[in-house]
């Protein structure tokens, strides 16, 4: 993917040199170009294209934004309620991501949203225990973080 | 020109959302039972008021001065690296160290994996 991004850098600076301008409106133009043209040549890369892949990011990153905003309504109406009765509880989630990058990521999210925080990895990096503030019931909680948080990564990270 | 205005505007109600949050957030930590409920007060909520206040400064310098302020919005990427690092080590610690939960609290499939002898037996 780097790969991708520095080819695409190279064809920007041969467009510059090749029109003798080098503003960067210039430069912009051939970078374009040069996407539109790792585009057509996508079958000759063994890595997919990078630019699907920073789409990913965009889509994890909005993602996140409403995750966040969601959770501390979640939070504020539990605070606000005059009677505190939530059910706060550890549970334990299996995750599918290896790379130790994606696990920080996803922990990162899991800790900013709704009404997680990640306590402790387990020593094969297999397992993630977290607190919830009010839980009722762990299995549709355990869904709703692999449905959302876990696909994103999974849909950035995969080659 | 009538679009400054109207960003002052947006500014100034993105500070106001992130003081009122600031404060619920307060109210969580004083509400809350134990040390695990009040880490999601202080880590989400404040999180979410240091981002609008920031942001809304952000705007109203940019829209009042016409100065683009980078390190506003450098100050909002390491607060969203940072925060949720420092929640979790907090309550890693506690728990560690045997903080007891509160009464309210359902299932903890964490105490069998870290204490497997009992609780306040080890140490």
């Amino acid at each position: 993917m780097a790969f991708q991004i520095l080819l695409n850098f190279f064809i920007a600076f041969i467009w510059m040199f090749l029109s003798t301008n080098f503003a960067s409106s210039n430069f912009v133009v051939g970078f374009i170009l040069g996407m539109i043209m790792i585009y057509i040549m996508r079958n000759f890369f063994t890595s997919r294209l990078y630019i699907s892949r920073f789409w990913a990011v965009i889509k994890l990153v909005v993602l996140f934004m409403k995750e966040l905003i969601l959770a501390n309504f979640q939070v504020f109406m539990v605070i606000i309620k005059p009677k505190l009765d939530m059910n706060p509880a550890f549970f334990a989630m299996q995750t599918e991501l290896e790379q130790d990058w994606e696990i920080t990521l996803l922990s990162s999210l899991i800790t900013l949203t709704p009404g997680t925080i990640v306590v402790h990895l387990s020593d094969d990096s297999k397992t993630l225990y977290i607190h919830a503030i009010d839980i009722d019931d762990v299995d549709s909680a355990v869904d709703s973080i692999k449905n959302s948080f876990e696909k994103a990564i999974l849909e950035v990270s995969r080659s | 020109m009538n679009v400054n205005p109207i960003i002052e505007w947006v500014g100034v109600l993105l500070i106001l959302g992130g003081s009122l949050m600031s404060l619920i957030s307060a109210f969580g930590l004083l509400r809350l039972p134990d040390v695990y409920t009040r880490s999601h007060a202080a880590t989400k909520s404040s999180t979410l008021a240091v981002l609008l206040s920031l942001l809304g400064a952000f705007l109203y310098f940019w829209a009042h001065e016409g100065y683009i302020s980078v390190r506003l919005i450098l100050g909002i990427v390491f607060v969203f690296l940072t925060a949720p690092v420092a929640g979790h080590l907090i309550t890693r610690a506690a728990y560690r160290s045997g903080v007891e939960l509160s009464e309210s609290s359902d299932d903890d499939e964490l105490e069998d994996v870290l204490f497997p002898e009992g609780r306040n037996k080890g140490s």
